[in-house]
């Protein structure tokens, strides 16, 4: 098994957090209400900077939430084991508003799916955008991110493990060989 | 956390951590519970048969509300809808259930073990709902959940007092398993001819006087008086049982402050529980009801999204 | 005893027996040793497993001519049978079975319950009343006879016990001069015991005017009964309704009481716990006509085995803890219990896979009895004498049964035992129907290689 290869340094993941937040302010302007959902766990973390670098810029705040998509998955015939299920908390407000998912990893696409039809139990946003850190192509549904951090180049053989200092103690995304 | 166990029959096979992930579990469908769609997709073409040979509302609408709330099929046998009335055994009803293949059994059976001679015959998982006087474990489950709520999930040096029936009580004894397991001390209290024999060797603290038993306790679990007991003999009346054993507010001011009151339902005012008490703030008889579709949702999904003997070992893709 | 006890003179001997280990003392020794013959279990106390001899058993017409040290006796038989490295034993008596026929022949007939007796060892078999109908009247006990006439008819010999009181209701007296004219050895309303102690004296005084010796199960009618499962840790953990053992000892102190009253004899059935035992030994200091019996299952296994709601394991009077297991093997070795019967109680496999509560109470005991008690003497837990003694003598004196002491004259009722052997209690080896036991998939130790009934081979 090859050495597992830095794809973002902690340094280049923080510029890609600032790019992404000057891209959402420069489609969005100031106009309607903002809100980001992140997709538990790392997605979470993610969405939570993207809220401080935007309400520094923004004068109103931006509307916060995150999403465990699990129960809403796909693939329970696959599936070893029954996940733990971590937090859901959408905020008051989503209707009507323009709410943006926001997940580290951009891969098969089932994830967003999912999320897509979670989000849509809460209530009607005017319009749901996707955020990701990292695509990495091989999709299997018809989704794309309005918003990517950055497109690598994997093979299905690989994994692309996002580290976030909130959980892993540093920021870094590696690439390796699956296990 | 990997669910290993094909059915839930009793607390006693379960270990203090999965009941914590269990009640861990159970808080984050709470969540799903205040949404305005109440629904999620997970055990979207999973039917669960909800098999009660004794008259129960409240623990079947609970399990119905916690299987549809995750979009799984629920199909109702109850014993005057079943064949047992016409002389069917327990045995030849589960074969006809297993032949019709659903994902998940839930039983409440008046017989002791019921449970159990239904999971030895059958594939699927088996969730007691309770049988005879033997278990309850979701029952005691969902009060852990009510408790660790409101003691922040910590049971350590937490006192608990059972109070009345234990002898004929499922959910006494389901939750003298649970509370030990999870560090709290248990006491119980009733009156000898409804205590079971032997309780040396469980692990409780015995008690004759309420008024005893009730001194610096943390919780106390009312347990329901069948009002067939009074013609069983093992009562004079309903009236003096009230007074000598039923739960009312001077016992709570010998209680710890905060302690709290839990009761399975249904309540009988007036006899185990004073009524006054059981709407007052200590009372956490609601929560105890919300908190039952959240726990039965909990275990719906773990043992029915337990390891798929053919993909077992598959990650997860995400 | 022996009442056919020719002179030892020469005479053509049918069968002999070599080699046979035989762990008793020797009676054709001795000539007066044969008075006191018929006792060997008072003989032998508490005396451990003797080392035991090598001996030839010659047998004619029936009867036992000779038992002595092997090659000392020269005789030629017309059929001789080698038994290097078996056991000699006597057939044993069952004085408490249930075989079912007439009324519930799914669960055993006479013809299934008298092969399992014979390959389980047993020469002679009481069986109780509780059929459909019950025997009750002087036609059921006759047709029970003419059955096992039928099936076996070189023995195992059937003994009906005729019922107490009428359909076993307790309410009236049954007809039991007619039942003891038809063949009646006994008397008892087991499974139903008699509630009404006025009734109950009535029938024991009825029955001393026969000579015969009523049998109770005794077992308090209002403390749980028939629950099939110990009051103790075990029920409380589960959450069954169980029985005290004061439920039994309750009625064994009213039924010896009322023995002593009237100077009646009583026979307590399937004794399960210290508390009776204190109140038999009591009774016997007394001079009360009393005796007692207890079944291998509750000297063998205690109430652990209902833990997973097993029903093969429900069984009235019920398993008892640890401590009743000891007291009883006490009471069998120094003789304040009497001897040992199965309550041989066979259930249909689908009768007993239902839920605990529904299941009806009972063990399928004549393929097992010889293998689990002879497990004890193996132990040293219970001396062979008593062994001895509670299979066979106890039993046949107090019933006014056949038996065989190995003294000349006897019955020739006798077993070849491979005590090494081993095998799996499965219902292909069980013979009775019944296969109704906890033992089922189980190893035992010893088996019956041959068994001898009036010197004729039926096993």
């Amino acid at each position: 098994m090859s050495e597992p290869r830095t794809i973002m340094t902690a340094k280049e993941m923080a510029r890609t957090l600032e790019r992404l937040a000057s891209e959402i302010i420069e489609r969005r302007g100031e106009e309607g209400a903002l809100v980001l959902v992140g997709i538990q766990r790392r997605g979470v973390d993610l969405a939570r900077r993207l809220k401080k670098l935007l309400d520094a810029r923004l004068s109103a705040p931006t509307l916060f939430g995150m999403l465990d998509i699990n129960l809403y998955r796909d693939d329970w015939s696959n599936l070893g084991i029954s996940p733990t299920i971590s937090s859901t908390d959408i905020p008051a407000g989503i209707e009507g508003a323009t709410l943006i998912l926001v997940d580290d990893v951009l891969y098969s696409g089932r994830t967003t799916r999912a999320a897509l039809e979670a989000i849509l139990d809460f209530g009607r946003p005017r319009r749901v955008e996707l955020l990701v850190l990292i695509d990495r192509g091989h999709r299997e549904l018809p989704i794309q991110a309005d918003y990517v951090g950055k497109r690598v180049n994997t093979a299905s053989h690989e994994r692309v493990d996002v580290l976030v200092a909130e959980r892993d103690e540093q920021d870094k995304v590696l690439l390796r060989a699956k296990a | 956390m990997q669910w290993k166990h094909k059915d839930l029959l009793d607390i006693s096979q379960l270990s203090a951590d999965e009941v914590r992930h269990v009640l861990a579990t159970a808080a984050y469908f709470r969540e799903i519970n205040s949404r305005p769609v109440k629904k999620v997709p997970t055990l979207k073409g999973r039917s669960v048969v909800l098999f009660f040979a004794e008259p129960s509302t409240r623990t079947k609408t609970s399990f119905d509300m916690a299987g549809k709330r995750l979009s799984a099929d629920t199909f109702a046998l109850a014993k005057s809808g079943s064949s047992l009335t016409k002389g069917e055994t327990l045995k030849d009803t589960a074969l006809t259930l297993q032949a019709m293949n659903p994902d998940g059994i839930v039983i409440r059976h008046g017989s002791s073990g019921a449970a159990q001679f239904l999971a030895e015959r059958l594939e699927c998982s088996v969730i007691n709902a309770g049988d005879g006087r033997h278990a309850h474990p979701t029952q005691a489950l969902l009060d852990a959940l009510t408790l660790s709520r409101r003691w922040g999930g910590d049971f350590a040096g937490k006192t608990v007092l059972i109070l009345g029936d234990i002898a004929h009580s499922r959910v006494a004894r389901s939750n003298v398993l649970l509370l030990n397991l999870l560090g709290a001390n248990v006491r119980l209290c009733g009156p000898r001819t409804l205590l079971p024999p032997r309780l040396d060797t469980w692990p409780v603290t015995v008690f004759s006087e309420v008024a005893k038993a009730a001194q610096g306790v943390d919780a106390v679990m009312c347990l329901r008086l069948q009002l067939e007991r009074q013609q069983a003999g093992l009562l004079p009346d309903l009236r003096e049982y009230a007074r000598t054993f039923g739960l009312s507010p001077r016992h709570m001011a010998l209680a710890a402050p905060g302690c709290c009151v839990l009761h399975p339902g249904p309540i009988n005012r007036g006899v185990e529980i004073d009524s006054g008490l059981a709407d007052s703030a200590e009372s956490l008889i609601l929560e105890q009801v919300e908190n039952g579709v959240a726990v039965r949702m909990a275990l719906l999904y773990l043992y029915l999204t337990r390891k798929s003997p053919d993909a077992a070992q598959s990650g997860i893709p995400v | 005893m022996p009442e056919n006890n020719k002179p030892q003179q020469a005479k053509k001997i049918d069968l002999a027996v070599k080699s046979a280990l035989w762990l008793g003392p020797l009676k054709s020794q001795a000539k007066a040793s044969s008075q006191k013959g018929s006792q060997p279990g008072s003989q032998l106390g508490k005396m451990q497993q003797p080392k035991g001899q090598l001996v030839d058993v010659l047998v004619a017409r029936g009867r036992i001519v000779s038992v002595a040290p092997v090659g000392s006796l020269d005789v030629h038989a017309a059929k001789e049978i080698d038994a290097r490295g078996l056991l000699l034993l006597p057939s044993l008596t069952d004085v408490h079975t249930h075989l079912r026929e007439p009324g519930q022949e799914y669960k055993e007939d006479i013809a299934s319950g008298l092969c399992a007796a014979a390959f389980g060892g047993f020469s002679n078999l009481l069986c109780m009343a509780n059929t459909r109908p019950v025997n009750d009247t002087a036609s059921v006990t006759e047709f029970m006879l003419e059955q096992a006439r039928k099936s076996w008819p070189d023995g195992p010999r059937l003994f009906p016990i005729g019922a107490l009181t009428k359909g076993l209701r307790g309410e009236e007296l049954a007809p039991m001069a007619d039942l003891k004219a038809a063949g009646c050895m006994a008397f008892s309303n087991d499974g139903r015991p008699v509630a009404s102690t006025e009734l109950f004296r009535r029938a024991m005084e009825y029955c001393q005017d026969l000579g015969r010796v009523v049998i109770d199960h005794c077992e308090d009618p209002w403390l749980a009964p028939a629950a099939g499962v110990n009051e103790g840790e075990v029920s409380s953990r589960l959450g069954l309704a169980g029985q005290p053992d004061i439920a039994e000892a309750i009625q064994a102190a009213r039924d010896v009481l009322l023995a002593e009253y009237l100077g009646a004899p009583i026979h307590l059935a399937h004794i399960s716990c210290e508390k009776s035992v204190a109140i038999i030994r009591m009774a016997k200091a007394r001079g009360v006509d009393v005796t007692a019996e207890t079944c291998p299952h509750y000297l063998t296994l205690t109430e652990d085995e209902v833990a997973g709601y097993s029903s093969s394991a429900k069984v009235n009077p019920p398993l008892r803890p640890r401590s009743d297991v000891e007291a009883l093997l006490d009471a069998l070795a120094d003789g304040t219990i009497d001897m040992l019967a199965t309550d041989h109680a066979p259930h249909a496999a689908h009768e007993k896979e239902v839920e605990f509560d529904a299941a009806p109470c009972g063990i399928s005991g004549l393929d097992t009895a010889l293998a689990t008690s002879w497990e004890l003497v193996r132990a040293g837990k219970l001396p062979f004498g008593a062994f001895l003694r509670a299979w066979t003598t106890a039993p046949c004196q107090r019933f006014g049964l056949p038996v065989n002491t190995f003294a000349p004259g006897d019955p020739a009722d006798f077993l070849l035992f491979d005590q090494d052997a081993t095998w799996v209690v499965d219902p292909q080896t069980m013979k009775s129907k019944g296969k109704n036991t906890p033992l089922l998939g189980r190893t035992l130790r010893g088996r019956v290689v041959a068994h001898f009934l009036a010197g004729k081979s039926i096993v």
